[in-house]
């Protein structure tokens, strides 16, 4: 192992920005907003310093750090990386910037909002690279407390219910989760990750446990479950998204959007999955027809909402329906005979594409949307605009290229992890895959109808009057987003790369204890 | 292996770099944008004819180059190239007949503003076009596919700021998006049970022998075959794109975009795409032919949808009074032939009439592009007429248009296009109804074009915009006399005499009878088409529209008829009525299940919640904290009764010391003594 603790740079860079930032407490606006960036642009800077001395062929986590911790916990700082994490942390690395950039006007006291900021980038990252769960579960609980902030402080009218509302769901979910892995620890004795999905695959954790009592495996299982299902969010704990996303500010809600809802899928991929094989085999269907009701009727919300951002929240619920309507295929699949892992792989590579793709389009789109509220003095309301491409054509160009990406346009990103979704899905539930071409549908027809309204037609509403184009922090904000759609979608190989021998070895070993 | 079919890429690749050219051009840089465009294009019409003399070369190879796109699991996902007679002729006939709209272009949008713009999603479209066409992959065509539909959408809302064009736009992307998600399950299916979407790919492609044998052996519940169900999901995203009905109702309405873009999109290419593709996959849609068991074929499907197109678009063709849109129906209708010959097995006769038709209908568009440039953009064919005499150019090559798309036998191509598909759908020995319809649409083409030929060209200019045309600059005039050559000489390709263009495409010396073989049918085809021409110069040449508030004859004579017609037999309103209603309610049902289902029970978690803990409270204050306080109160009334003597006053303190040490020392005193 390198003698660069690599991973906890990565963790702890931005949140010693954020000590920084509070031990400043005279910072002026700019010198704050310029550190914030600053550190908030290291997690990109280190992620590719990680993936340059990255071993795409290897399946096992790299970089690791182990140093001993608790002793009383049988608990270890642990960290470590594999293509999984290394996608996300790079997802991470992209959006916080962008994120950053995003909130560099209108937001008053910068330097305590680059403060929360860093705080709520560092526990995500910490998220994703934690391999114990006392301090992974710290990470994901110490995410919230600063978007909780940042939710109520600079968000809509309605913020503050919504951010209350948001936490309160997020936290009562939690409480499942610890409480599970307390019964976990009570049974088996350690929280190290790679040592409970050891567990898990041959097994043994469903024995442990069940020596507490028959009651206890279906217990934690539920109790895991819930923690993940509400931050994801799976259908239909989602009811705390279209308002948490809505009220929070641009920055704020491209994050949540493209970081913080995919924190809940890694937990399904990373935890649940891997821990629990056989009871989430055994619950396949049900959840399958959930993240089913996710893409369908997310989708079909979606075409019901005149606020711009709850339409975008929808339509982000649909998305990452997929990623769970996947993963729940490939459980039910698993254990029939005659299974070939080739459906598999594909189905586990469309995930993680979508997590990764999925993240760019929605941040894209909602910062469009900020785009059109700040030009229009607040109002992003799909009646309140016509004939913006008449007078915006280049913010109209790059908006239209991120809603055919989120739509799965080919060419662009996105369809290539829709694609191998389906394809995926088709050949390990095939009804399911049919039922999720509503979805496709609906998306499509609520995202032209919100072009149509927008940007087509006469000039009308707030874009009747002066309607300035993108400027120059526009574009810092929405060009690598853009080129990166159209990079990605041609030579999708740039991501599969990094994770195809990790999911090649998932999908060849798929079986039940 | 032929390395030069490596180069393939090259012929989209040029129109996208064109694109990509017009994309960064600046608003005026409408040299540069036209320029890249034009080039490109013809750049594109060269490497295509290059390509059509390899692929002639040995009219029976597939030569394919075939490459990894990205990895997955233990392999990877696949594309390809792949050229053949017949994706060589296809190449040469969208770059040939794409640079003529082209040049036509520069003419017609000249005062656009956005004239860049336009060039840059022309050779947008040109680039996905011409990928749908060198596909040698499933995926690649379908990608290709895709992007064709991004450039129509684009194209046909290019007015986006008239409402009209903007729903015109949206509806198109909406209808063909749901024919290829039908496309899309037809694919994933292919690739999950075959393992692979190249379509020749060295014995293993999908389109080869043994592995259409097993999908064909695959039977499914109900008898079905595995190729005929996927057969059929691909054809449905045929049905969206080639406007078949019933998912035709986008293309009328497409005609909202500039005229070009209708002739070339929206008429010669990308609509005759369904037609390419079925053509491209044919073998997999016969796979099932062999199964006297299965209770449907997908040919026999694709038959009976062509033939309900070819006859329902004609008939509505007659009642219409747009121009643009009497020729889209036309389109509509012509589709339905390419189809209907299609399924009764003779994807040959389909492409052969696919190619005739792409040259007589774009000059068809471009000619009705020319009408409309000249007369101020007014397109309904009552307010025109008269425009013979100053638009001879105009007129002489919308004549031949019009007899190569109604069947003047012996000279024109189109004639022998669709003898070519009658005496197919004569031989298919499953049912002689489609050609019956075919038959019926030939009627019928011959009287809506001969009435458009009369009220467009005939009598006298009846508006002021009809009566101040005047022809149109050389550079639209000459793209219509090449387009109508071409619209006579292709017809020589493929005679009976001659069958060039059939050995070519299928690779086997077809054998050439006599010139009038089928004599009979082709009577019959005659007579028919004669009697439409007769029966339109009847009704609209021999009494002259007098003013364009005139009925039409038409309409006089049965007008419930008429009105059913022109109001496209209702179909658009039947759509809002049923597909609509449904969308417009699951929207509802998904809102109002979010609002009082799951917020609801999480409300009511919440007040739940709220209750407990103001229950919680209730005891704490009204039990517990009422003892508590009780006590507290006694406590604190010691304290206070006791604070009372703490007033701070020293001497009140000494007064005390004073009497206490004089009680104490009585005390002592008194103790003491005893």
């Amino acid at each position: 192992m390198s003698s660069v603790p690599l991973l906890s740079l990565i963790i702890f860079v931005p949140w010693a920005g954020a000590l920084l930032l509070a031990s400043l407490p005279r910072l002026g606006a700019p010198a704050s907003r310029v550190l914030a960036l600053a550190f908030s642009l290291s997690t990109l800077v280190l992620a590719l310093a990680a993936l340059g001395s990255f071993d795409c062929a290897s399946t096992g986590y790299q970089f690791v750090e182990r140093h001993g911790w608790i002793g009383a916990l049988n608990s270890d700082y642990h960290l470590g990386l594999d293509g999984l994490s290394l996608l996300l942390v790079l997802l991470t690395g992209l959006l916080a910037p962008a994120c950053m950039l995003a909130s560099w006007r209108n937001i008053p006291d910068p330097r305590f909002f680059g403060l929360l900021f860093l705080l709520l980038q560092g526990a995500a990252l910490g998220v994703f690279l934690a391999l114990d769960f006392f301090h992974w579960f710290i990470f994901w609980e110490l995410s919230l407390i600063p978007a909780y902030f940042l939710i109520k402080l600079w968000g809509g009218p309605r913020a503050a219910h919504a951010a209350y509302q948001f936490v309160i769901y997020t936290i009562g979910g939690s409480a499942f989760l610890l409480l599970g892995f307390v019964a976990i620890f009570a049974a088996t004795g350690t929280l190290d990750f790679v040592r409970l999905a050891s567990l898990g695959a041959n097994g043994a954790l469903g024995a442990k446990l069940a020596t507490l009592g028959s009651f206890w495996p279906h217990a934690v299982f539920l109790g895991v479950f819930l923690g993940f299902a509400v931050k994801v969010p799976l259908f239909p704990f989602h009811t705390w998204l279209p308002p948490a996303y809505a009220e929070a500010p641009t920055g704020v809600s491209m994050f949540l959007t493209g970081v913080m809802s995919k924190m809940g899928v890694y937990g399904f991929l990373r935890l649940l999955w891997p821990l629990f094989p056989g009871p989430l085999h055994a619950a396949s269907v049900p959840l399958v027809w959930l993240a089913l009701g996710g893409a369908v009727l997310g989708a079909f919300a979606a075409m019901r909402q005149t606020d711009l951002k709850r339409m975008i929240a929808y339509s982000s619920v649909n998305h990452v329906s997929y990623c769970l309507l996947a993963l729940f295929a490939v459980s039910s699949a698993t254990g029939r005979s005659g299974l070939t892992s080739e459906a598999a792989a594909a189905a586990l590579s469309g995930t993680l594409l979508q997590m990764f793709n999925h993240g760019l389009s929605a941040a894209a789109l909602f910062y469009c949307v900020g785009v059109l509220e700040t030009r229009a003095g607040g109002r992003r309301d799909l009646g309140g605009f016509g004939g913006v491409q008449t007078a915006a054509p280049v913010f109209a160009g790059l908006c239209g290229i991120a809603m055919f990406s989120s739509l799965g346009l080919p060419g662009l990103n996105g369809f290539v992890g829709e694609f191998l979704i389906f394809r995926g899905v088709w050949g390990l539930v095939p009804w399911a895959a049919a039922v999720a071409c509503l979805g496709l549908f609906a998306t499509a027809f609520f995202l032209i109808t919100f072009w149509q309204r927008v940007f087509h037609g006469p000039r009308a509403g707030a874009a009747s009057a002066e309607f300035a184009d993108l400027g120059r922090l526009d574009l810092a904000v929405l060009s690598p987003l853009i080129a990166l759609m159209v990079i990605l979608g041609v030579l999708p190989q740039l991501q599969t790369m990094l994770f195809n021998p990790l999911i090649t070895m998932w999908a060849n070993h798929l079986n039940l204890p | 292996m032929e390395p030069r079919v490596a180069y393939l890429w090259l012929i989209p690749a040029l129109p996208l770099l064109a694109a990509g050219v017009g994309c960064v051009a600046p608003r005026n840089g409408r040299r540069l944008a036209a320029g890249a465009a034009i080039a490109a294009m013809l750049g594109a019409l060269v490497l295509s004819c290059f390509a059509l003399h390899l692929a002639l070369a040995d009219p029976s190879a597939h030569l394919v180059y075939n490459f990894r796109w990205f990895d997955l699991g233990n392999g990877a996902v696949r594309l390809g190239l792949l050229l053949d007679p017949l994706n060589g002729l296809m190449c040469v006939m969208v770059s040939l007949v794409g640079l003529l709209i082209f040049i036509f272009s520069l003419g017609y949008m000249d005062a656009d503003e956005n004239f860049t713009r336009f060039f840059c999603f022309l050779s947008l479209f040109a680039a996905a076009m011409l990928c749908v066409v060198v596909a040698n992959s499933l995926l690649l065509l379908f990608i290709g596919w895709e992007l064709v539909g991004l450039a129509s959408y684009l194209l046909i809302g290019f007015w986006f700021h008239r409402p009209a064009a903007a729903a015109a736009a949206k509806k198109a992307f909406i209808t063909t998006r749901i024919g290829d998600l039908g496309f899309l399950l037809g694919l994933v299916w292919l690739y999950d049970t075959t393992g692979s979407l190249l379509l020749y790919d060295g014995g293993n492609g999908v389109l080869e022998s043994h592995v259409l044998g097993d999908l064909a052996t695959q039977v499914l519940a109900g008898g079905l075959a595995a190729s005929t169900a996927i057969g059929l999901l691909i054809f449905c995203g045929a049905v969206g794109k080639s406007g078949q009905f019933p998912l035709h109702v986008w293309l009328p309405d497409a005609m909202e975009g500039p005229t070009p873009v209708s002739a070339l999109i929206h008429a010669a290419t990308m609509v005759a795409a369904g037609v390419f593709l079925m053509a491209r996959i044919f073998p997999l849609a016969a796979a099932d032919q062999g199964l006297a068991a299965a209770p449907v074929h997908v040919l026999t499907v694709v038959a009976g949808i062509g033939a309900v197109t070819a006859l329902m678009g004609a008939a509505i063709a007659v009642a219409q009074h747009d121009l643009k849109r009497i020729l889209a129906f036309s389109t509509v209708s012509q589709l339905g032939y390419m189809m209907l010959a299609l399924g009764v097995g003779s994807w040959v006769a389909a492409i052969f009439h696919l190619l005739t038709h792409a040259f007589f209908k774009a000059l068809l568009f471009l000619g009705a592009g020319s009408v409309i440039h000249a007369a101020h953009h007014e397109q309904d064919i009552r307010n025109l007429g008269g425009l013979r005499s100053p638009m001879r150019a105009t007129y002489a090559t919308f004549s031949v248009g019009m007899m190569a798309l109604t069947g003047v036998p012996f000279v024109f191509s189109g004639f022998w296009s669709k003898e070519a598909i009658l005496h197919a759908a004569s031989e298919w020995n499953v049912s002689h109804l489609p050609l019956y319809a075919g038959l019926a649409g030939v009627v019928l083409t011959a009287f809506y074009m001969t009435r458009l030929l009369c009220e467009v060209f005939w009598g006298a200019p009846r508006s002021p915009a009809a009566a101040h045309a005047h022809e149109s600059p050389a550079v639209m005039t000459v793209p219509l006399v090449v387009l109508a050559v071409g619209a006579v000489a292709l017809g020589f390709l493929g005679t009976p005499a001659w069958p060039w263009l059939q050995s070519q495409l299928t690779g086997e010396a077809v054998p050439a009878h006599s010139l009038l073989e089928g004599g009979g049918l082709m009577a019959l085809s005659i007579v028919l088409v004669a009697t439409g021409l007769g029966a339109g110069w009847a009704l609209y040449g021999r009494r002259l529209r007098a003013t364009a508030g005139a009925d039409d004859p038409l309409a006089a004579a049965a007008p419930r008829l008429f009105a059913f017609l022109g109001a496209r037999m209702k179909l658009d309103e039947l759509y809002a009525a049923t597909v609509g209603r449904l969308n417009t309610f699951a929207a509802a049902l998904a809102v109002i299940l979010d609002r009082w289902v799951w917020g609801g029970a999480v409300g009511f978690l919440a007040r739940f919640g709220e209750f407990t803990g103001s229950v919680n409270r209730g005891v704490d204050e009204g039990g517990l904290n009422a003892g508590f306080d009780s006590i507290s109160e006694r406590i604190r009334g010691a304290g206070r009764a006791y604070s009372r003597a703490q007033t701070g006053e020293t001497h009140g303190y000494l007064r005390a010391l004073a009497v206490a040490f004089v009680v104490l020392a009585l005390l002592a005193l008194l103790g003491g003594g005893q």
